[in-house]
């Protein structure tokens, strides 16, 4: 029996835009416009989506980096909105984070012994005396050597940095980790080293990914579900498999078919949108997708879609798109 | 752009207010009765209280602070107890003595900083850089007075060519400027160099490089307007820092400017006198400052509306 | 050594950086000839020296950094013989560049018409009026609409990939015969990847230039390439057509990288990385720059540094293994036997 460990429901986060002779709030950006999903227990739920789609904002948002608009964040049944601010970071014990660059979150004039101490201490959650021991298995655990305790940040390549980071979240037993394009930074050959660190830690110590990405490949490889995000709005969710081989919603059609696939016999149909992502100060009317998709129509502009399931869809999956059916029969045809 | 230029004077207003408090309380945050201060260790309790009564320090404080500001909105900053005089009039008399030594200080540190910091961040790492960057150090380190002590010292007593003391004249400008001006030229000149080398750093002029523009147009028109400015609020800044500089170049060469008058009003005790000039000069600091920021606007298209 | 059908040719091009430390040999031996109205893609990561590579091409090496050696033909003339003025001459009109950052590669002072019609007027003599019509023509030319609109625009005003393709008009004003794409598509989501890529390739078909794709992203180079090098630490390792170099990679260091590589259109169970990390500037293996990161290294790939060698199909890989001198497993097979070898 799996157990939802996080579960996000409507989480809105808007961002003020101040304007005008006397700095009123005249619009927001709304970053986050009503997303709700859930992560179960020692699963990989990865949300994907282009820069600009709220990704990285519900991640901060579920850890109240940012303070949300609106919402309900339930962590191990304890609504997190709730909690006051010494609650929330007793909470953060169990919830950590590991963000893209290494080098700008941790503090170039600490070594890893100091960065990793000050993690322990802030949280009380390994008796002094122990503190040494468990550092050194920490470093051993992320693939760095005990050797490196005394190491300043400068002194490493990005992914050994990375390590770093991943060890420092380690420092406090998490049982919840976002990733926030944690491995985009780095070299193919070093981004695969810490993706097999990440998924060995996972089985090792039953860790509940939050995994932040732009890179399908990567999320294809250490997601067990997915969400695709499209301008704030979640258009399609589902496991793994049913989101890269079974793809409904014509967003995630185009993005798969987007990324260029490294074999030259390959020849895909590529799906090619026009034009950029709208703004999220001033998002389209109806289906977000509608000024970009080849399948919109005037319903798309006027109705919301809601995720909801097909008779074709299996598992969790589920998808927001008017037509899903009628695209899949060949009735409904993209325009030219 | 006149919506910007709107919110700059509106958001000037409530620091004009600040500057008037600080101004006014400035009497009052002196240890001791102001009046006992203005008249002297050795006056009468009698003359004390004369001066109490003529500068209304019997009114409650929030009292004589609205009396302060009514009067100065209608350009009565009070009566100079040295002179006898109406204190706009004798600031404005001197003002503009001010004003001049000012801006030729300005232009002169701006001009000479400019060219320095130019050359230097385009010879970087070379003697020329090293030694403008020396020099730089030293115009930065000397104290106006000092040098213009110097200058007197070299120039008007040694050589003979420039006059030791006054203004008007082009001879008797040039030494002050110099003086005042130094530093200026320094701190330009280190801003400039830092903030050249930043942009020459930059992606965009790697862009003009690659386009097959020659070295010194890459400098003078894709560089130098993008370093422009941070130089501009250091511009701005060192208006400043010249007018209050200017209260010693004007002492050191006997110039009868706002300088000298403030430090005789000290001198004198003259309080209405005092409060009255540095209103005044804090005022100035402010639109300067606006004009900073909206010179900004013109040089930096990405500062929006918003 | 002059073949009408290279539009460059490469010679054992050496650029170092010399810094406090000493000398980085970021560039150390590249030869490469680009083919006539082809797209030659150099892959590698970070540090491999492929964007100076690029850099050196266009002749744009800054302090501390100096091209110490080797030849770069371009129609029959060494560009590294070429006086400033006359590379300013090339850059631009005969060769162009575009840059990874798009973001930051425009000039946040000036619009977009005045930073097309520059380098027209620098190279074709325009009038400021004829230029900016150019630039309109340019802007439409790549896919911008609205450019009558566009061009009183600034930078800051588009998007980043609106921002690209202006770059790319920039470098195609003049009609180059050579453009060199420095990661273009890096900083940009997949869907404007996918745009950006389209366009390049269809205005190097209908322009008949050739391009130069520097990429880190295998995916990219199989979409768009004819001819492949890998780089590694300076050297190229792997040159090769884009077909054979994915069916028949050759040296380790193109399977690891292709192992690495997690696949969105097929499912893994583990990533076969390349273990460790690139070597560093000052800490270059005496041997093949690879050895210590291969699986299959031998006595002679930590002692002696091998040549780039021409293999049967007419390529070239630069590793013991397909020489004569090779002592380790003689039946060995790089592609199929990585995984074991790793795990060994």
């Amino acid at each position: 029996m799996t157990t939802k460990l996080l579960e996000v429901n409507n989480l809105k986060q808007y961002f003020p835009i101040k304007g005008g002779v006397f700095g009123r709030t005249v619009n927001h950006v709304k970053a986050v416009d009503d997303v709700s999903f859930y992560v179960n227990e020692g699963e990989t739920l990865s949300i994907v989506g282009e820069s600009g789609c709220g990704k990285s904002t519900t991640g901060r948002a579920v850890l109240r980096l940012d303070e949300p608009t609106n919402g309900n964040i339930q962590f191990n049944g304890e609504n997190l909105l709730d909690l006051n601010k010494k609650e929330m970071r007793k909470k953060r014990k169990d919830m950590q984070i590991i963000f893209q660059d290494p080098y700008a979150s941790i503090n170039p004039r600490q070594t890893v012994r100091q960065v990793l101490e000050e993690a322990m201490a802030i949280q009380d959650a390994v008796p002094k005396s122990e503190r040494v021991d468990k550092m050194m298995e920490l470093l051993d655990t992320v693939g760095l050597g005990s050797h490196q305790l005394d190491r300043f940040p400068h002194e490493f390549s990005g992914g050994q940095r990375q390590r770093v980071g991943i060890a420092r979240a380690l420092a406090v037993d998490p049982t919840f980790i976002i990733c926030d394009e944690s491995v985009s930074a780095l070299d193919v050959s070093i981004q695969a080293q810490v993706l097999n660190l990440l998924k060995n830690l996972q089985q090792q110590y039953n860790l509940t990914y939050l995994f932040i990405a732009h890179d399908l490949g990567v999320v294809r490889h250490i997601s067990d579900r997915v969400a695709v995000m499209y301008l704030g709005k979640i258009v399609e969710i589902g496991e793994k498999k049913e989101i890269f081989d079974n793809p409904k919603h014509p967003y995630t059609k185009s993005l798969l078919s987007a990324i260029p696939v490294p074999d030259p016999s390959h020849k895909q149909e590529r799906i090619v949108l026009k034009g950029d992502v709208p703004s999220p100060i001033d998002p389209p009317s109806g289906c977000r997708f509608h000024t970009r998709c080849p399948f919109a129509t005037d319903k798309c502009r006027d109705e919301k879609p809601e995720l909801r399931k097909t008779e074709t869809m299996t598992g969790t999956h589920e998808a927001a798109c008017h037509y899903i059916e009628d695209i899949e029969a060949g009735r409904h045809k993209a325009a030219e | 752009m006149l919506v910007f230029t709107i919110r700059r004077i509106i958001q000037a207003i409530p620091v004009i207010f600040g500057v008037s408090i600080l101004v006014f309380l400035m009497m009052h945050l002196v240890p001791g009765d102001p009046a006992q201060v203005i008249a002297g260790e050795a006056a009468s309790q009698q003359t004390i209280d004369q001066i109490r009564e003529r500068l209304g320090l019997n009114d409650p404080i929030p009292m004589q602070y609205l009396q302060f500001v009514t009067n100065a909105i209608q350009g009565d900053i009070g009566t100079s107890i040295r002179t006898g005089q109406p204190v706009a009039d004798e600031v404005f008399s001197r003002f503009w003595v001010t004003l001049e030594l000012t801006v030729y200080s300005m232009i002169l540190s701006t001009f000479i900083g400019l060219i320095a910091g130019i050359i230097s961040a385009v010879r970087h790492y070379t003697v020329t850089d090293v030694v403008v960057m020396i020099i730089a150090l030293f115009g930065l380190s000397m104290p106006n007075f000092w040098l213009g002590l110097m200058l007197i010292q070299f120039f008007s007593i040694n050589l003979g060519i420039f006059p030791v003391s006054g203004w008007g004249t082009p001879e008797q400008i040039v030494l002050p400027v110099i003086a005042l001006g130094t530093a200026g030229a320094a701190i330009i000149a280190r801003m400039t160099r830092s903030s050249m080398l930043e942009v020459i750093g930059q992606d965009y002029i790697r862009t003009a490089r690659a386009k097959g523009v020659k070295e010194r147009i890459v400098i003078y028109k894709h560089a130098l307007k993008n370093a422009m400015i941070p130089v501009v609020t250091v511009i701005g800044l060192e208006f400043g820092t010249l007018l209050t500089g200017a209260v010693l170049t004007e002492t050191v060469f006997s110039i009868n400017g706002l300088g000298r008058f403030v430090v005789e009003s000290i001198t004198a005790r003259d309080f209405p006198a005092v409060q009255g000039s540095v209103l005044v000069i804090a005022l100035i600091f402010i639109l300067v400052n606006l004009l900073v920021d909206l010179s900004y606007r013109f040089l930096n298209k990405r500062i929006d509306l918003n | 050594m002059s073949n009408d059908a290279d539009v460059l040719q490469i010679q054992d091009l050496q650029t170092s950086f010399f810094v406090d430390d000493g000398e980085v040999k970021a560039v150390d031996g590249v030869s490469l000839d680009i083919p006539k109205g082809k797209t030659v893609g150099i892959v590698g990561e970070s540090g491999s020296g492929k964007s100076i590579t690029s850099m050196s091409v266009m002749r744009l090496i800054r302090n501390p950094g100096r091209i110490k050696g080797g030849s770069i033909h371009y129609n029959g003339e060494d560009l590294l013989q070429k006086t400033e003025k006359q590379m300013q001459k090339i850059r631009g009109n005969k060769i162009s560049m575009i840059f990874q950052e798009p973001m930051t590669s425009l000039n946040p002072v000036y619009t977009i018409g005045q930073q097309i019609s520059e380098v027209i007027q620098i190279h074709q003599g325009l009038s400021k009026k004829d230029a900016l019509s150019k630039s309109v023509e340019m802007l439409e030319l790549v896919g911008i609409p609205s450019p009558k609109d566009r061009v009183k625009q600034y930078p800051h005003e588009l998007s980043g990939g609106m921002r690209q393709r202006v770059m790319i008009a920039i470098a195609l004003a003049c009609n180059p015969e050579l453009l060199i794409a420095d990661e273009p598509t890096t900083a940009l989501d997949v869907t404007i990847q996918a745009q950006i890529l389209d366009l390049i390739n269809e205005l190097r078909r209908s322009l008949g230039m050739s391009v130069i794709l520097i990429t880190h992203d295998l995916g990219v180079v199989a979409e768009t390439c004819d001819y492949v090098a890998v780089m590694y630490a300076g050297k190229v390792v792997e040159y090769a057509d884009v077909h054979t170099l994915f069916k028949e990679p050759k040296h380790p260091y193109t399977v690891g990288l292709m192992n690495s590589l997690p696949r969105h259109d097929m499912d893994q169970d583990e990533l076969n990385v390349i273990e460790g990390n690139v070597p560093k500037p000052g800490e270059m293996p005496e041997g093949c720059r690879f050895a210590p990161r291969c699986p299959f290294a031998s006595d002679i790939c930590t002692n002696e540094l091998p040549d780039l060698m021409e293999t049967e199909d007419g390529n070239q890989v630069r590793c013991w293994i397909y020489s004569e001198k090779w002592d380790g497993d003689p039946e060995v097979n790089v592609k199929n036997d990585y995984q074991t070898a790793r795990s060994q």
